[in-house]
C-alpha cells in the first residue's frame, strides 16, 4: 500500500513538473500542422540561432573534454599541494548562479576593463560575441567531464598503466592505448552531458551575449526572444527542438551508462 | 645479475626500506619473503623502476639503472591483480610490448603463438580477460611480460589473489617455466611454503631490512635469528630457546638432558601427531610420527620426557625406529 501511494506521488510529481509542460509544448508546436513548424524553424533568425548554438557548444565541449581528462588524471593519479582546492574549485560552477558567471566575465573581459581592453585593442572582442559565450558555456559545464571519468579512473587503478610502462610504452602511449579505452564510455557519457548542458545554457550566455538578434542569439535566447515578441509558433517550435535534443541526450546517456559499469 | 646497494625509501614518515643491499645471481629464481609491510614489494618496484629510491643504487646486468625509466629497463613485471588490459584480447595483451616496439606483424603473431603455447592458453587467444579464470589471467600476464624478452622477470605476489589449489599448481608450473626460459626471476611472497618450494634462493625481509639471504635449506637449518626461524616454519620454546617441534624427541624413560613433560592433548593430523604438553608449567608442543605416538601410547595426563634431537640423534632414532618396526 505504502509503495503504491509512493509511486502515485512520484509519478504525479513528475507529471505536473515535467510531462505536462513538455507535452503542452509538443501539442502547441504542432497545433497548426507540421508545415508551420518547418516554416518557423527555417526562418533566417532561427537558422542563425542554430548556427550560433553550435559555434558555442562544440568548442565548449571540446575544451571541457580536454580539460576534463587532464584534471581528472591530475586529481586521481597525482598527489600535490593544492589538490583538494582544485577538487573543490572544479565543482564551483555547480554552486554559482550562471547569471553571476556572466556578470563576472563581463567585469574581466568587458571592453572597458584592463584585460578585455587589451584584447579589444588586438581585435578580439570577448563580450557580446562568440568567444565570451564559449567561455561562459565552458564555465557552467566545467565539472561534467571531470566528474564522469574521475571515479572510473579511480576504479581501474594505476596498474594497467604501469604494466604498459614496463612493456615499453611511453606515458602518452599508455594513455592512448590503455587509459583512454578503459575510460571511453565514461568519457562519452561526460561529453554527452556536457553537450546537453551547453546547448541548454541560458543565464550566463544571456548576460555575456548581449542578446543581439541575428548576431549572438543562441537557441535558448531565440526561444525567449520570440516568446516575448508574441511569435509563439517559433518559440514553441524551437523549444520543441531543444526538448528533442535533450531526450536524445538522455537516451544516449542511458545507453552509455551500463557499458561503463560492466567494463 | 641484479644488485641493490644501500637502498632506502621512505613514504612520508614510514621507512619502507632502510639501507638494503642484496645481490641476485643471474639465472636464479629468487624469493623476497617476509611479512606484509616488510618492504619486499617496494624493493621489487624499485628494481622495476616503478618507484625511485631516496638513496642507493640499482644495477641490472652490470649497468647502473637507478635513474633509468621503467620503459627502458627491459624488465617484465607481473602484478598480483594481473593488470590485464581489459579491452584487449589475450593475444593482443601478449602482443602489446611487441607492437609498442613496432615489430613486423608476422613476427608478432608467431611470438604470441609460441608464448600462448608456453603458458597453455593457445585456445583462449581470442578471449577477453574477463572470460578467463584468475589462474589463466595470471598466466596471460606472465606471457605478456615474457614477450619482450626481459633481462629480468619480476613478480609481485603473483599467486596472492588465487585460491589455494590453483596457487599450488601455478607454483610448480612457475618452477618448470623458469627452468625452461631461464630468465633471472624475482618474486615477492609472504608465504614461506611457496618460497621454500619454488625458489633457489630466498631473501628474508622485515621492517624494511634484509634479515637473511640463503638457499631454502640454509635458512631452514641455520636461521640467523629467532625471527627468521619462526617465519620459516613452526617453532616452540624449550629451556627459553626456539626449537622446531619436529626436532623434539619424546621418550617414556628419563634420559640424558631430557625434562619431564605433562601431555595435555594429542591431536592426530593424518600422518603426523601433534602433542601439546607443559614443561614446568610452560606450554610446549611436539610433532611426532603416528608410529612413535602409538609406541609411547600417548594420552593426556601422561608424563613423558622431552629433549631436543641433534643431527646424530635424528639419524640414529630413525634407524632405531625402522629396526624396531622390522622386529
Amino acid at each position: 500500500m505504502a509503495r503504491i501511494s509512493l509511486r502515485v506521488v512520484a509519478l504525479g510529481y513528475l507529471l505536473f513538473l515535467l510531462v505536462l509542460p513538455v507535452g503542452v509544448i509538443v501539442f502547441r508546436t504542432f497545433e497548426n500542422g507540421v508545415g508551420a513548424v518547418i516554416d518557423a524553424l527555417t526562418t533566417e533568425s532561427a537558422l542563425h540561432a542554430f548556427q550560433v548554438t553550435l559555434y558555442v557548444a562544440i568548442p565548449a565541449v571540446i575544451a571541457n573534454t580536454i580539460f576534463g581528462v587532464g584534471v581528472a588524471i591530475l586529481l586521481v593519479r597525482h598527489r600535490f599541494r593544492g589538490r583538494r582546492l582544485l577538487d573543490a574549485l572544479v565543482d564551483l560552477p555547480l554552486a554559482v548562479s550562471p547569471v553571476v558567471v556572466g556578470l563576472a566575465l563581463i567585469l574581466v573581459y568587458g571592453r572597458f576593463e584592463p584585460i578585455g581592453g587589451w584584447l579589444a585593442d588586438r581585435g578580439i572582442d570577448m563580450i557580446f560575441s562568440i568567444p565570451g559565450m564559449v567561455m561562459a558555456t565552458i564555465f557552467v559545464s566545467l565539472p561534467l567531464v571531470v566528474r564522469a571519468i574521475a571515479p572510473v579512473l579511480e576504479e581501474i587503478g594505476v596498474e594497467q598503466e604501469q604494466a604498459a610502462w614496463t612493456l615499453g610504452a611511453t606515458s602518452w602511449q599508455a594513455f592512448r592505448r590503455v587509459t583512454i579505452p578503459a575510460i571511453k564510455w565514461a568519457l562519452a557519457y561526460g561529453m554527452v552531458l556536457s553537450l546537453a548542458r551547453s546547448l541548454g545554457e541560458y543565464g550566463a550566455v544571456a548576460v555575456v551575449s548581449g542578446r543581439l538578434v541575428d548576431q549572438t542569439q543562441t537557441m535558448t535566447l531565440f526561444v525567449e526572444e520570440r516568446f516575448q515578441n508574441f511569435d509563439q509558433q517559433a518559440a514553441y517550435a524551437a523549444a520543441f527542438v531543444l526538448a528533442v535534443i535533450a531526450v536524445i541526450s538522455l537516451l544516449a546517456i542511458n545507453l552509455l551508462r551500463p557499458k561503463e559499469g560492466s567494463s | 645479475m641484479i644488485r641493490a646497494q644501500n637502498v632506502s625509501k621512505n613514504f612520508g614518515t614510514f621507512a619502507a626500506l632502510t639501507d638494503v643491499s642484496v645481490d641476485i645471481p643471474p639465472g636464479s629464481l629468487t624469493a623476497l619473503l617476509g611479512p606484509s609491510g616488510g618492504g619486499k614489494s617496494t624493493l621489487l618496484r624499485i628494481i622495476a623502476g616503478l618507484e625511485t629510491p631516496d638513496t642507493g643504487t640499482i644495477e641490472i646486468g652490470g649497468a647502473d639503472s637507478t635513474r633509468v625509466s621503467p620503459q627502458r629497463r627491459n624488465v617484465g613485471f607481473v602484478f598480483q591483480h594481473y593488470a590485464a588490459f581489459k579491452h584487449m584480447t589475450v593475444a593482443e595483451n601478449v602482443a602489446f610490448g611487441l607492437s609498442i616496439r613496432k615489430r613486423p606483424k608476422a613476427e608478432i603473431a608467431k611470438r604470441v603463438t609460441e608464448l600462448l603455447e608456453l603458458v597453455h592458453l593457445e585456445q583462449f587467444s581470442q578471449r577477453y580477460p574477463a572470460q578467463l579464470s584468475g589462474g589463466q589471467r595470471q598466466r596471460m600476464a606472465l606471457a605478456r611480460a615474457l614477450a619482450v624478452e626481459p633481462q629480468v622477470l619480476l613478480l609481485d605476489e603473483p599467486f596472492g589473489a588465487l585460491d589455494a589449489q590453483v596457487r599450488k599448481e601455478l607454483r610448480a608450473w612457475l618452477r618448470r617455466l623458469h627452468d625452461e626460459v631461464n630468465v633471472t626471476t624475482v618474486f615477492v611472497t609472504h608465504d614461506q611454503e611457496e618460497a621454500m618450494e619454488v625458489a633457489d634462493s630466498i631473501v628474508v625481509m622485515a621492517e624494511g631490512q634484509v634479515k637473511q639471504v640463503g638457499t631454502p635449506d640454509e635458512l631452514y637449518e641455520r636461521p640467523a635469528s629467532d625471527f627468521v626461524m619462526s617465519f620459516l616454519g613452526p617453532v616452540t620454546t624449550l629451556h627459553g630457546r626456539l626449537v622446531r617441534p619436529h626436532d623434539l624427541l619424546l621418550t617414556a624413560e628419563p634420559g640424558d638432558g631430557a625434562v619431564p613433560a605433562v601431555v595435555e592433548r594429542v591431536v592426530r593430523l593424518g600422518f603426523e601427531v601433534r602433542v601439546d604438553a607443559t614443561v614446568a608449567g610452560e606450554p610446549i608442543w611436539a610433532q611426532v610420527t603416528r608410529y612413535r605416538a602409538r609406541l609411547l601410547d600417548l594420552k593426556s595426563g601422561d608424563t613423558v620426557y622431552v629433549r631436543e634431537l641433534d643431527r646424530v640423534d635424528a639419524v640414529s632414532t630413525s634407524s632405531r625406529e625402522s629396526s624396531a618396526r622390522s622386529a
